[in-house]
């Protein structure tokens, strides 16, 4: 192998295994006599994919359901931070707050959803507000979590020359963080597809959520696949794109140190 | 126990020399809350140590015997149970400009270049960027480092980033060095080496230094004296002048005859050998 972790050969090998996958979908159910308005293989998704480019827009659904999910991460993530840092810097304020941090982390966010809907109609508020909450623990606990594990002989460095608070976050504590806050962003990369999917099957007419439901009314299973095959393609992009900036925010890291992608 | 090996022992209270010293500990004591609040533990107790501007002085000891603890206490990163420290006559009560210290851990910040790692105290105390980058650059020429200003720390060895974390410490230009341990972490040549540069530079440039260190060969072939501290609660039991020619070469001290006799006191005073337990 070379340095990158994957070459040639393991790269056909993968996509090999998706080739057999395809094959086994498309030939195997109607072996075992499983009708396709059951289980629908890969030419008739296909199929139904091209017909919702027309009939269902299905990239206006797309486009609105990717830029919800943007919303609701970058917000979450930047919550995330904000509090977490602050919690950090202020130990007194975390205890106090603690107990109700955990129930709320807890608690099962996407239940939140009917609610945010009731409060906001069927717009795409509730979906980012959903995304935003379930997206803020995993980055708010990173953050703080690295905050309190900083080397206390780096912080004992920073004020033997006497260094400010200020200074002490800036120099010291928020770089020391970062490592920790790509691990918290890449889960939230992932859970905010899932608040905002959820929001948009609570309630409206918009986003790929909207089809699930409408697929699910249709009985139409292959519009279940298209938009769940949608959906995975938008967590991958988040989580690449927050991927490949971790790459090259934490570029002083040895390459072995980067987490898996 | 504290018998007197005249002539190489002055045994008992360490005599003031007659200028001001450039750092002293008067009567130190410190005492530590006990983990699950039961009690105090005496980390040191009652120790003076008072080195005079340019000497060089070594802290040895066993393990736990407060060493460190003294140490902070030069750095003013908190104060003394009782008794008091000065630098250059006045009393410490927080960190001090003319104090730096230099751990087995070379601290540097991995997000930041070497060079930007050696500007980190004196881009904490306000220097401007290109006053900065100058001392630094020199400073890494002086440490042998030149041009590995633009790595990272991941890319250096381990006797390298400790070169780096000395030309950090040196670069807030302090009057006393508080080294804990610099070198224990190295391997024996890469100590060798650095033990030599730390002597040239610290001769040098006049600079007085505390290092504590458990190598008692590093504390004789590099301290003008070296103290030695009793198991917990610390107390200082003995000191001995090394009188030892080549300060600036550690490496030529190795090799003096009277080697032999410092270490094998220093052995005998620390019991080395004597039980199992260390």
């Amino acid at each position: 192998m070379n340095k990158s972790g994957f070459n040639l050969s393991t790269t056909a090998m993968s996509a090999g295994v998706l080739l057999a996958f395809l094959l086994g979908w498309q030939f195997l159910p109607p072996l075992a006599g499983i009708p396709e308005f059951i289980l629908p293989g890969p030419a008739k998704v296909w199929a139904e994919f091209l017909r919702m480019q027309s009939v269902e827009k299905v990239w206006m659904h797309t486009g609105i359901t990717a830029l919800e999910v943007a919303a609701g991460f970058v917000l979450g993530s930047l919550l995330g931070i904000f509090v977490g840092f602050v919690l950090g810097v202020a130990p007194r304020a975390e205890l106090v707050l603690s107990p109700y941090i955990l129930a709320l982390q807890i608690a099962p966010k996407v239940a939140f959803a009917p609610l945010f809907v009731m409060w906001m109609g069927f717009t795409v508020y509730p979906k980012i507000l959903v995304a935003i909450l379930i997206v803020f623990f995993p980055v708010m606990v990173n953050v703080l979590t690295a905050i309190r594990s900083v080397d206390p002989d780096w912080i004992n460095l920073a004020r033997s020359f006497s260094a400010s608070r200020w200074q002490l976050f800036r120099l010291i504590e928020a770089p020391a963080t970062l490592g920790p806050l790509f691990s918290g962003l890449r889960i939230g990369a992932t859970l905010a597809v899932i608040g905002v999917v959820v929001g948009e099957l609570v309630g409206g007419n918009l986003g790929l959520g909207y089809l699930l439901t409408l697929g699910d009314g249709q009985g139409n299973t292959a519009i279940v696949f298209v938009a769940i095959i949608l959906l995975t393609g938008i967590g991958i992009v988040a989580y690449g794109l927050t991927a490949l900036a971790e790459r090259k925010v934490l570029h002083y890291l040895p390459r072995a140190n980067y987490g898996a992608v | 126990m504290n018998v007197p090996a005249a002539p190489l022992a002055v045994a008992g209270a360490v005599a003031a020399p007659a200028t001001t010293p450039a750092i002293e500990f008067n009567n130190i004591t410190r005492r530590f809350a006990q983990q699950g609040g039961k009690g105090e533990m005496v980390a040191v107790q009652d120790v003076s140590v008072a080195i005079a501007p340019g000497e060089m002085v070594a802290l040895i000891g066993p393990s736990g015997c407060g060493k460190s603890t003294l140490l902070n206490m030069g750095a003013g990163l908190y104060a003394p149970s009782a008794g008091e420290v000065k630098v250059a006559g006045t009393k410490v009560i927080g960190p001090r400009r003319e104090v730096a210290f230099m751990l087995q851990k070379d601290l540097l910040l991995p997000w930041r270049r070497i060079r930007e790692n050696v500007e980190l105290g004196i881009e904490i105390r306000g220097m401007s960027a290109a006053e900065r980058r100058e001392r630094a650059l020199k400073l890494l020429d002086r440490c042998h480092l030149t041009g590995f200003g633009d790595h990272y720390p991941y890319q250096l060895s381990g006797g390298m980033r400790q070169r780096a974390a000395l030309a950090r410490t040196l670069a807030v230009d302090p009057q006393v060095l508080l080294l804990d341990e610099p070198f224990s972490a190295l391997d024996a040549q890469t100590k060798m080496v650095l033990q030599r540069d730390l002597a040239e530079l610290i001769d040098a440039e006049g600079k007085t230094a505390l290092l504590i260190t458990h190598d008692l060969v590093e504390a004789a072939a590099l301290a003008d004296r070296v103290l030695v501290m009793s198991a917990r609660p610390g107390r200082i039991i003995e000191e001995i002048r090394t009188d030892l020619p080549h300060r600036s070469d550690p490496l030529a001290r190795r090799r003096h005859p009277r080697m032999g006799e410092i270490t094998a006191r220093l052995m005998e005073l620390l019991h080395v050998g004597e039980s199992e337990i260390v």
